[in-house]
């Protein structure tokens, strides 16, 4: 048998329901498996044994998460547990509260656990604007994992988490988990409540899973899907089952090949691994349909407008008052909020905010922000338009493999381009998922490709059905750590 | 669209937030390109299209007004830089 830590979510609760080990036994794994690679992977900000223990000794495996290890990515709130964002604006900070996923994944018997590393309030797609730690590719450890959710995505590969749970504002699940090697779901907007995800921004954000296959990642938004009286956007959808697509094949499918997705400049090897998979489609039944997303070049441009607009409102929050950072002795009330949010922040939530605060400042607003949003239509329309022909879209998830820690720090513009193939689904509110679809060889290690599948909103089910028969059509590779 | 006449110390104190004279200088750069960059949405004619500020269709959302249950105050203070008598200290606003 292989190590309890291997398994995939079903096969760790199959092994649940036949005795072979107990919800415990796998919170014990998971602590030895942190302590040999964690060292060198620094996903984790921080985890808590003890509490995981006490709560996998009275797990109900009957429960549709029953007794199941779920990390958690540092933006989202556990009772009592810190979340600091990767920022030093919350150092000390306890959450007061859980967030509705996490009370749904404690109902369905999930043990939360651990505190994954990410790019400062989620800025970033490298993990590298963490104010704590780095975290390393497990593929290739002089390399980023991705981000912002690259903790969430690093420890699933690195078999030091089963599933963890990501935020995806423009990307920041996709592009981690495809540059991990692992499968990564942002539902729909509106599918799953933000109440106690720290604000990125409010018109993109959404929870979602990273795990080993699209099963797992399905079994997950099973439990934290729904409306929520704490958050307003949370629809109000009849029940459904994630799952009930999955196991399928392709026949009788169409899935569009959007044109605007296969540019020049992107790395040629991610290219052929992307056409390989077409074909695999193909081959599993699908009918191919080449598709056109017009505005797909204005997203990256239309995204940096509305995120920062949106992170600068939400970013007002943290004054140094009620809780976050405050600074020393301040001489007034200006110098108290000024200093406290230098301090406090990092330099590329300070270049956000300042960039947000622009483009919505009195003379800039029309031809900035008013004038994004107004593209945002287009890009909307664009996938209105593609999905009355097409059940699906395929796609690279990123344009490049993992690159070296550091490459990109200097070139915020450079960095913002590597989300240029995931931003337009939080534009336009669709669902988006991204799953292995083989690895390049680059320096003398292997590196994953990440293969991206878009479905129209509220169509996750159909969406996790066509991931699902591709992925299991693959072989799995793992990465070479430990 | 309007060129770029972007003030960054001018901006980040209407952000409230301090820099540093290195600050200043690097985000000064670094905007100025990416402001260049989403020059590009200036080639679209969107006259005649509506801004979209949300992906779904859901405008005001009401709930009875009915207070609900809030946090415990002893866990809340315990996050605030300063308290005291059950209250969040904050800096002198009235000179």
């Amino acid at each position: 048998m292989s190590a309890i830590t291997d398994l995939t979510i079903s096969e760790l609760q199959a092994g649940f329901r036949r005795g072979d080990f107990t919800p415990a036994d796998a919170v014990r794994a998971l602590e030895d498996r942190i302590a040999t690679v964690d060292p060198s992977i620094g996903a984790y900000l921080s985890r808590d044994f003890d509490t995981a223990l006490a709560a996998a000794e009275k797990a109900d495996i009957s429960l549709p998460l029953g007794g199941v290890p779920i990390g958690i990515k540092d933006a989202i709130n556990v009772l009592g547990e810190s979340c600091t964002c990767s920022s030093k604006m919350l150092a000390g900070y306890k959450s007061p509260y859980d967030a509705t996923v996490i009370g749904k994944l404690r109902s369905a018997g999930a043990i939360p656990f651990g505190r994954l590393n990410m790019d400062e309030f989620a800025m970033g797609s490298s993990t590298e604007n963490s104010a704590y730690q780095i975290t390393r590719n497990p593929w290739d450890t002089s390399r980023i994992p991705g981000g912002s959710s690259g903790g969430s995505a690093a420890s699933v590969a690195a078999r030091e988490a089963f599933a963890t749970l990501g935020s995806d504002t423009g990307g920041s699940i996709r592009q981690p988990a495809a540059l991990c090697g692992v499968v990564g779901l942002k539902p729909s907007y509106g599918r799953v409540s933000r109440y106690g995800l720290v604000a990125f921004a409010s018109s993109l954000d959404q929870i979602g899973p990273i795990a080993r296959t699209t099963r797992d990642c399905a079994g997950i938004l099973n439990v934290i899907a729904g409306k929520d009286i704490h958050d307003s956007t949370s629809l109000d959808l009849p029940a459904e089952d994630f799952t009930s697509q999955l196991g399928r094949d392709l026949k009788g499918v169409k899935i569009g090949i959007p044109r605007e997705y296969f540019v020049d400049g992107m790395d040629q090897r991610v290219r052929e691994k992307v056409e390989a998979a077409i074909r695999q489609c193909e081959h599993l039944g699908a009918e191919l349909v080449e598709v056109s997303l017009p505005h797909t070049s204005y997203a990256v441009g239309v995204y940096y407008i509305i995120a920062t607009a949106e992170a600068s409102a939400n970013l007002a929050r943290f004054d140094g008052v009620r809780y976050g950072h405050r600074a020393q002795n301040p001489r007034d009330l200006l110098d108290h909020y000024m200093r406290s949010r230098e301090e406090g922040f990092g330099s590329e939530v300070k270049r956000r905010i300042i960039l947000g605060t622009y483009v919505l400042s009195s003379g800039y607003y029309d031809a900035y922000y008013l004038r994004a949003q107004k593209v945002r239509t287009l890009i909307r329309q664009d996938f209105t338009n593609a999905f009355e022909k097409v059940d699906a879209l395929i796609c690279p998830t990123s344009p490049d493999l993992a690159f070296k820690i550091g490459e990109r720090t200097d070139d915020p513009l450079r960095m913002y381009l590597a989300d240029i193939f995931t931003i337009a689904t939080n534009l336009a509110g669709i669902c988006g998922i991204s799953v292995p679809c083989g690895l390049v060889e680059e320096d003398g290690k292997a590196l994953p490709v990440g293969l991206q599948f878009l479905g129209k909103a509220m169509d996750e089910s159909r969406l996790l059905g066509i991931a699902d028969a591709f992925e299991t059509s693959q072989a799995t590779a793992r990465p070479p750590i430990g | 669209m309007s060129s770029p006449n972007l003030d960054v110390r001018d901006v980040a104190r209407l952000a409230r937030i301090e820099l540093t004279d290195e600050e200043a200088t690097t985000f000064q750069a670094q905007l100025g390109r990416v402001l260049e960059y989403v020059e590009q949405l200036g080639t679209l004619d969107v006259s005649q299209v509506e801004p979209t500020a949300h992906a779904n269709p859901v405008f005001n959302v009401f709930r009875e007004d009915v207070s609900q249950p809030g946090l415990d105050r002893k866990v809340v203070l315990a996050n605030a830089p300063h308290s005291a008598n059950n209250l969040v200290v904050v800096t002198k606003v009235i000179e």
